[in-house]
């Protein structure tokens, strides 16, 4: 990122010489049942940045948004989030775990989800009335107004989340993930089990909130065609090891071929999309939750028939 | 009953005639202590999709009356002791995977099974007992003292309360698990506690509706209001006021006529929510009707 542009945004991002990363991982590795998922992982964040972690099927690419935020301790090497250990840095995390939907019978309106979101884990019940008394509740009650204006969720954030649709539910789930104003939005695939359209304009809101919001965004992808314009760094696990840096230095034919230790070819389509063909199956142990989507590698698999 | 118990046109004297008996005014004082709680608890149990498991624990009061009066002790310990205990037992048994509460439903038949037949078996055990069998399964009203209100009145200021002070992560943890989780609720222990004033809940309503048709309060208000708006304070407030009416609506039609109190007030409640669904329809067809003008349709309709 230029440091220019980081000034003119200029809320949090100091000029990109903050000495402290949003994340910062070193040699770091996962292990699972005594097994090494992945490992060697050298990556720094910095505020404002796009970040992508890609890989096959059951490599364990949520298992790392589960050592960030302190769910799972790294087996090996160093994390830091937000210059402390993982799970310290609390609210100012934002976090969208993967694939939920709202059963289309429950009643509770997006923008109830959305504020839930901002305080839902404090006791006690909200007192009617309140924000004609309590300049706490106006402030609150303006922020989540905001951050839905920023999903843009106005014209449905009324209506029960049940009744949106999937694109408009992942709005407001970022909206919710939003809301406290956190340093770190942490995605888990929250582009699956979108239509194409919709897998498009989420990817575009992900990325135009992360540079206007300064919210540095670490995102697993199945796919990263419909992030790669965004996109500052990946991260490509695989099986015991992994690459990270810009898209253009990761998602090569020379750097997968290594990293998987078997030919890999990274192809790109006319439309400027990645195609990557040619490497190992997805590990054998591994509880497929994509069943029928058969990807070799799947970071890189909007064409994935061709691959095959 | 008086022997002039007729309905007359005349609402208000039929209201004078019905209150100058005793048992009718605690009957509506009970009755609106009971419509209150099970209208409120119920809201968040319809939410969680619990109500298998509240229909479980209810009918632990059948066992658990049935025991009080064969050992020869007062019905409510047998209904608060037995319902409360099938809700710590579902809730300390079930494991909550990713299906949410879907993985204790096997286990709530088993409980609910178990529970039936201790109740047939102290039922057997104390021979002289079977007229009762029917006030304990679809409910009674008459017979209520000014002990009893009090208790109920007791226990019912206490799961508010409790409800009350773990309102909010409850609804998270309800609507959202995975990011209430993330957030240091702790779902788990809320799961627990509510499964436990859900019994102390149903363990009152069984006392006005029988076990059988506690859901007439604990179901029926929370879906009707649910159905009519998706604001929770809103259906809140109106989950309450249905119980509400639909209990001393209730009352009263048990009164003026030769049928059963749990008949009465779970017709009404079920009238209701046909209504509701009614209007849920028809809102929606004029809202499609309309097109463009939907949010005016919206908010003047109050649909949401």
């Amino acid at each position: 990122m230029e440091a220019a542009e980081l000034d003119d945004a200029g809320r949090r991002c100091n000029a990109g010489n903050d000495p402290i990363a949003v994340v910062e991982l070193r040699g770091a590795s996962a292990a699972v049942g005594g097994r090494i998922l992945w490992g060697g992982v050298d990556l720094t964040v910095e505020c404002g940045e796009f970040v992508a972690v890609l890989g096959p099927n059951g490599v364990g690419k949520s298992t790392l948004i589960k050592v960030l935020l302190g769910a799972l301790p790294a087996a090996a090497g160093e994390v830091r989030v937000l210059g402390r250990r993982p799970g310290g840095a609390g609210a100012q995390i934002g976090y969208l775990p993967q694939r939920r939907s709202f059963d289309a019978s429950l009643r509770i309106r997006g923008v109830d989800v959305v504020r839930l979101g901002l305080d839902g884990d404090r006791w006690g019940v909200p007192i009617p009335g309140a924000r004609r008394f309590s300049a706490r509740r106006r402030a609150e009650q303006a922020r989540v107004d905001e951050v839905i204006e920023l999903v843009g969720a106005s014209a449905y954030a009324d209506r029960a989340i049940g009744e949106c649709s999937g694109g408009e539910q992942q709005r407001l789930l970022i909206a919710q993930a939003l809301v406290r104003r956190p340093r770190l939005l942490v995605l888990d695939e929250p582009l699956d089990s979108l239509d194409l359209p919709n897998q498009a304009s989420v990817a575009a809101l992900i990325g135009r909130i992360s540079r206007s919001e300064d919210v540095a965004v670490v995102m697993v992808a199945h796919d990263v065609n419909p992030i790669l314009p965004y996109l500052d760094r990946v991260v490509y696990l695989a099986d015991g090891g992994a690459a990270s840096g810009t898209p253009e230095e990761v998602i090569t034919t020379e750097t997968l071929s290594k990293l998987f230790r078997t030919p890999v070819e990274v192809l790109r389509a006319s439309d400027g999309r990645l195609v990557v063909v040619g490497g190992p199956e997805a590990p054998a142990l591994h509880t497929d939750r994509h069943l029928g989507v058969r990807s070799p590698v799947a970071g890189a698999s909007a064409g994935a028939d061709h691959a095959h | 009953m008086p022997t002039d118990s007729g309905l007359s046109w005349n609402p208000l004297a039929d209201i004078q005639q019905m209150w100058q008996l005793d048992s009718m005014v605690n009957a509506y004082r009970a009755g609106t202590i009971v419509a209150v709680l099970a209208a409120a608890v119920g809201w968040f149990m319809v939410l969680r999709r619990q109500t298998f498991a509240g229909h479980t624990v209810a009918l632990a009061g059948f066992p658990g009356a049935a025991a009080a009066v064969y050992l020869g002790v007062s019905a409510s310990w047998g209904y608060f002791g037995f319902c409360v205990g099938a809700g710590a037992v579902i809730a300390a048994l079930a494991r909550n995977g990713k299906g949410g509460m879907a993985g204790e439903s096997a286990l709530t038949g088993i409980v609910q099974s178990f529970t039936l037949a201790c109740g047939m078996l102290f039922v057997a055990l104390y021979k002289g007992f079977l007229n009762g069998i029917n006030s304990l399964l679809f409910g009674s009203f008459l017979g209520v003292t000014p002990g009893d209100i009090a208790v109920l009145a007791a226990v019912a200021v206490a799961v508010l309360a409790v409800m009350a002070a773990i309102g909010r992560p409850l609804l998270f943890s309800s609507v959202d698990p995975a990011v209430a989780d993330a957030r240091g609720v702790p779902s788990r222990a809320l799961g627990v506690l509510f499964l436990v004033l859900l019994g102390a809940t149903t363990a009152e309503v069984s006392q006005i509706t029988g076990s059988l048709l506690v859901f007439a309060l604990l179901v029926m208000p929370a879906a009707t209001a649910q159905r009519l708006t998706a604001r929770p304070a809103v259906s809140l407030v109106l989950s309450v006021l249905f119980a509400l009416s639909v209990t001393w609506f209730g009352l009263g039609a048990a009164y003026f006529s030769p049928y059963p109190i749990g008949f009465w007030i779970t017709t009404f409640a079920f009238g209701c929510y046909l209504l509701a669904n009614v209007y849920g329809f028809v809102a929606r067809f004029v809202v499609r009707w309309r097109g463009t003008g939907r949010r005016h349709v919206v908010e003047v309709l109050g649909v949401s």
